[in-house]
């Protein structure tokens, strides 16, 4: 059952200033956190219900792709030619290219792919909380090093992506469950990051916002502790980010990590992908009911133009965010409290967030 | 027999290519017929041809234009083949002489598929015009004819030209969904529809089609009677046709001709003859008086700083309509009469 999410608390480790964003009341649901296991089980089954219209190769692997000419010439090859490593081929009129942040695909076509290494490695796990809690609010907290976030699971378990330079990442896999447990939970609570200048500022500046807003801001709550880790649940991946300039080709469509790659702060690098998902489905899906040839560059053209749009300003913003909380430095801290709390406060601004997150 | 292959030429020469933007291959095979034309359309010529297809006789006289003998010219002359292949560029390159005419795909598609899902109700998923039979005359290189096959009908794709149905056949071996359900023939309408019925071969003959369609040919025909005719002749009753084309008037003249041609050069100089134009009330008068109904005229406009079409309320340039065959036809009635007193 995927797990609803009412509230989501982001608060800085350096200056305690914390945003919440839940729907009032707590009716609606802001979002949902399902588990990749479960996603992949129900994809898997929904696939087997369709093998008249869907054959999935497990186990295969290309070795080589041939591409069309853009109009037909003779003795050209019309259609896109995948060869696998089984010595099959395969002819296509459309390729959709879904093989992550390294794809063959892209490099392949040779399309020029704006991107650089965050000097960061993301670890994940999945904890066991001390106590079971009415486990609806994700938690992110921005240390120096890197955001730590803890997303729920059930009542009992909360998923962790601790994103941090690559040695720390390391040391945090090397060690066993109890000190790996103990960082845990000193990332989410200890103080030593503060400074006293920033402390007062902080306090200042809240005090003076419910001044005049006094109804504004969401009663604080306190993120769970941890108490064990599930088995053989650590890993780590390196992060950074990436952007195809072309999402297309005559007869081929990048979706996913293969044509975008966030850093996982905002949560939002999946949601990219079904994005991407959804817009090719309706545009191919008019494409066929027109009775166009579905690898046609029209309306691959018109997938490019709205997933481009959409993501490259989430892109941008996340990026951006990453970079807002990489530092220590006095100013930059002061002004991400600052801004912090007025969004906190000012609910037209968290729900254009929100807007935009759930789209 | 004289003024039948007069006919035939003459409705050749108006067939010569899908549109306003042929090629200057296609022009020169034009020119090649024009030369040939003695007179100008006759009445007695129209009238033979009016018992012609009435009768259901066979036309003996299978005066195929004699470019068609280039449709087999892969064993004899490389200089053909070289020109079917460059042909074949222009045809199915979507930002080239003919990017208009795919552009147009975006509006006539819709609009076929969309009036015949009104009147048949296919039961086929996935394939909203399956089961039915339908004739694109003027098929040029199968522009049209592949997207209607691939919504799941049987097309018959005719035009003169026999270059351009060797491109139009070529293109569409390649996809397997399209191999069993398109065809093409070299001939005209004429022809077709003079054809003995039944005789084996299901696409020619008499009253065999859900539907036709003439997308930009009929601003290129000198005798529009006859090819309202044969249009009746080879549709089912109740079947649709469907006509792309362009209205005469002045602003066809100001921006079809000066503009499209001579100014801007989107089509070729000489391509369209503003005489030739019809409007849409004379073109439905004519089809009504040829057994047809006329259930839809819409505008059509074509953006050339956007390379696309939109429909519009205005029908001053470019229009698309949309006329069923009517049902209760007096003159088979008559006929089938006749044939029962000759009997009795």
């Amino acid at each position: 059952v995927p797990l609803p999410l009412y509230l989501d608390s982001v608060w800085d480790a350096c200056s305690d200033v914390l945003i919440t964003f839940d729907k009032e009341d707590m009716q609606d649901e802001m979002a949902h956190i399902v588990e990749n296991d479960v996603v992949v089980a129900a994809l898997t089954k929904q696939l087997d219900d369709l093998s008249d219209n869907v054959q999935v190769k497990y186990r295969s692997k290309v070795v080589k792709y041939s591409w069309p000419m853009p109009h037909q010439q003779a003795n050209a090859i019309p259609w896109v030619k995948v060869t696998l490593a089984s010595g099959e081929s395969v002819e296509t009129k459309l390729l959709i290219g879904a093989d992550g942040p390294n794809s063959m695909v892209r490099q392949e076509l040779g399309i020029p792919t704006v991107k650089w290494n965050y000097d960061q490695s993301a670890v994940v796990a999945v904890l066991h909380l001390s106590e079971p809690t009415e486990n609806n609010v994700a938690w992110q907290r921005f240390l120096p090093s890197g955001p730590i976030a803890m997303l729920p699971l059930s009542d009992t378990e909360s998923s962790l992506v601790w994103s941090t330079s690559h040695q720390q990442a390391q040391e945090l896999l090397e060690l066993d469950e109890e000190s790996f447990v103990d960082a845990i939970n000193s990332a989410f609570w200890s103080n030593e990051n503060q400074s006293e200048l920033i402390e007062t500022a902080g306090s200042l500046f809240r005090s003076t916002l419910s001044a005049i807003m006094p109804s504004a801001g969401s009663p604080r709550q306190l993120p769970p502790s941890v108490a064990g880790i599930g088995p053989k649940s650590r890993v780590k991946f390196p992060l950074g980010i990436g952007h195809a300039s072309e999402y297309i080709r005559h007869r081929v469509a990048l979706i996913g990590d293969a044509a975008h790659r966030v850093h996982p702060l905002a949560g939002q690098g999946a949601n990219l992908g079904f994005g991407d998902v959804a817009c090719l489905t309706r545009i191919l899906s008019q494409a066929a009911f027109d009775g166009k040839d579905l690898g046609a560059m029209q309306h691959l053209l018109e997938y490019e133009t709205e997933r481009q749009r959409h993501n490259l300003p989430m892109m941008a913003a996340i990026d951006l965010m990453k970079r807002l909380y990489s530092t220590n430095a006095a100013p930059v801290v002061l002004l991400r409290t600052f801004g912090l709390q007025a969004t906190n406060m000012v609910p037209a601004l968290k729900e254009q967030i929100m807007g935009f997150a759930s789209k | 027999t004289n003024n039948i292959s007069c006919s035939v030429q003459r409705l050749v020469k108006g067939n010569f290519s899908r549109l306003p933007l042929g090629t200057k291959v296609c022009e020169r095979l034009v020119r090649g017929f024009v030369g040939r034309q003695r007179s100008a359309s006759s009445w007695t010529a129209v009238c033979t041809q009016r018992a012609v297809c009435k009768q259901r006789a066979v036309c003996k006289q299978r005066t195929q234009p004699t470019v068609t003998c280039h449709t087999s010219a892969r064993s004899v002359d490389p200089d053909e083949l070289r020109r079917f292949q460059s042909l074949a560029g222009k045809w199915w390159d979507d930002h080239g002489e003919f990017a208009a005419l795919h552009a147009l795909n975006d509006l006539r598609v819709p609009f076929i598929r969309d009036n015949l899902l009104n009147v048949h109700r296919t039961r086929v998923p996935g394939k909203p015009l399956g089961g039915l039979r339908i004739l694109d005359v003027g098929c040029g290189g199968g522009l049209l004819t592949e997207p209607l096959g691939r919504l799941g009908a049987n097309v018959l794709g005719i035009d003169p030209v026999g270059d351009s149905i060797g491109t139009a056949k070529l293109h569409s071996s390649i996809d397997p969904d399209l191999r069993d359900r398109v065809r093409y023939r070299a001939c005209t309408l004429e022809e077709l529809s003079a054809e003995r019925e039944g005789g084996g071969r299901e696409e020619q003959g008499a009253a065999q089609f859900h539907a036709v369609v003439a997308s930009e040919v009929v601003e290129h025909l000198a005798d529009l009677e006859t090819f309202g005719l044969c249009c009746n002749h080879v549709l089912k009753p109740g079947g649709s046709l469907f006509i792309t084309t362009i209205n005469k008037t002045n602003l066809s003249y100001a921006l079809g001709i000066v503009v499209a041609e001579q100014l801007l050069r989107i089509v070729p100089s000489g391509t369209h003859d503003w005489e030739k134009f019809i409007s849409p009330v004379e073109l439905e008068r004519l089809l009504e008086s040829n057994g047809f109904s006329v259930q839809s005229v819409r505008g059509m406009l074509y953006n050339p700083a956007s390379g696309a079409w939109s429909w519009t309320d205005s029908t001053a340039i470019n229009y698309a309509l949309h006329a069923v065959k009517v049902r209760d036809d007096p003159d088979a009635n008559q006929a089938e009469g006749h044939a029962e007193a000759a009997h009795s």
